[in-house]
């Protein structure tokens, strides 16, 4: 399947069967406390116990929402699908719901929000529903507005699925021409299916706090591969050219006595950096069994 | 829709400049309990226009709940006032939380544009030549 920002505009997209999904798929349920929480942690909002006005856009069924009122916040949600937000009234969430779009400009009071998170949301603002849209003017509303509305030093994490570099790049851009400051952290940046990326965004001069956290899953092994200098520049846009596609296959060896047990240390390392549950090594890992034949 | 979100909510339409306060039109409205917590409303109520919210609960009918002037800090947080009924601090967390406006309208004080609410949600929806 094509990402759903590929298949239909989001207010069409987020139909009545697509919305019902958020309140019966409890992987769909999972995955989204997961990024909430995750987002909630980034937001780094004081920990001193006293509730916050937060936003929440594309806050769709409220499931992001539920993550901030457990944490005692209280939230507006921003949703541009009439068929989520009856879902959200469904479940009964406890912040108030507004239909708008985000494009257009939020339309709130400046320096009253103490904080913004958005889940899966901003890159619907890089495609072009209507005639009349424009990407840039409408990521440059968007930004525009939610930095007049955010507090000074309040932060706002927006965890996006960027389509391409570009698509990311455009979205940073329009975010720093806001006069935010910040960047993107990104969670398990090996793993496909696990990775994540979060804008972090703060409002204000940058300072000392306002330094970037780091990203789950990039430990040790990443840290090696910046000292090495002008190498780690290199990894990046590193392509594979035709060449490379079209050669044939080398025909994989098969030893007489396995993969050993280098190999599964090594696939058993590649799995924890993607984020995957591996159990740990132990003097068992990859023990020859008894010959029965 | 609470009164919290009324307050902080302003126009968006094109060639508006102070699109604040926006006029509440209720039909129907309910109110539903939350627990109180002073440390909220008093980082909160900085933030808060008075003025506004003050024609809000007006504009529900409710004209006792709220002064014309706003109360001092001292007034509103003081010691014990959170357990008294009818104490200034509870007004203020009834009005602000607790009171949902279901169906009505908010319309804009310079263009006269009407937002509707339906379900306790505000349709912000802007047309093509309001943007």
């Amino acid at each position: 399947m094509p990402r759903p920002e590929i298949q239909a505009p989001p207010d069409v997209f987020y139909n009545e069967a697509e919305a019902r999904k958020y309140t019966t798929s409890s992987r769909i349920i999972e995955i989204q406390a997961r990024i909430s929480e995750r987002a909630l942690e980034l937001l780094a909002l004081p920990n001193d116990g006293v509730p916050k006005l937060l936003l929440d856009i594309g806050c769709g069924s409220g499931l992001s929402g539920e993550t901030l009122s457990e944490h005692g916040h209280q939230w507006i949600g921003y949703d541009i699908s009439q068929s989520m937000l009856d879902v959200a009234l469904e479940r009964e969430t406890e912040g108030d719901l507004l239909l708008a779009d985000m494009g257009q400009g939020l339309g709130l009071r400046p320096g009253v929000i103490d904080g913004a998170i958005s889940i899966s949301a901003v890159q619907w603002l890089c495609n072009a529903d209507k005639s009349s849209h424009d990407p840039r003017l409408r990521l440059k509303a968007f930004f525009g507005s939610l930095y007049r509305c955010l507090a000074r030093g309040a932060r706002a994490v927006l965890q996006f699925y960027a389509d391409n570099v570009k698509q990311s790049e455009m979205i940073v851009t329009y975010a720093m021409r806001a006069g935010f400051a910040g960047g993107v952290v990104i969670d398990w940046p090996h793993s496909s299916k696990a990775k994540k990326s979060y804008l972090v965004l703060t409002c204000g001069a940058p300072s000392v706090h306002t330094s970037l956290p780091k990203g789950k899953g990039e430990d040790g092994e990443m840290c090696s591969d910046d000292d090495d200098g002008d190498s780690s520049g290199e990894d990046g846009d590193r392509t594979v050219g035709i060449y490379e596609r079209n050669r044939p296959n080398k025909k994989q060896k098969t030893k007489k006595n396995g993969k050993g047990k280098q190999w599964l240390l090594k696939k058993k390392e590649q799995m924890r950096r993607k984020g995957h549950d591996v159990p740990t090594d132990t003097k068992y890992t990859g023990r020859k069994r008894k010959t029965y034949f | 829709m609470r009164l919290l979100t009324h307050n902080m909510l302003a126009s968006n339409v094109r060639g508006v400049t102070s699109g604040y306060p926006l006029k509440l039109e209720a039909t129907n409205w309910c109110t539903k309990d939350v627990d109180l917590n002073a440390d909220f409303i008093r980082g909160l109520l900085p933030k808060i226009d008075w003025r506004a919210l003050v024609a809000a609960t007006r504009a529900l009918n409710l004209p006792e709940l709220l002064p014309e002037e706003q109360p001092s800090e001292d007034e509103i947080f003081a010691e014990g006032a959170v357990n008294v009924e009818g104490s200034a601090i509870r007004r203020i967390h009834h009005a602000l939380l607790e009171i949902h406006v279901q169906q009505g309208a908010l319309i804009c004080p310079e263009s006269g544009r009407s937002f509707p609410i339906e379900k306790g949600i505000p349709n912000m929806m802007l047309h093509e030549d309001e943007v």
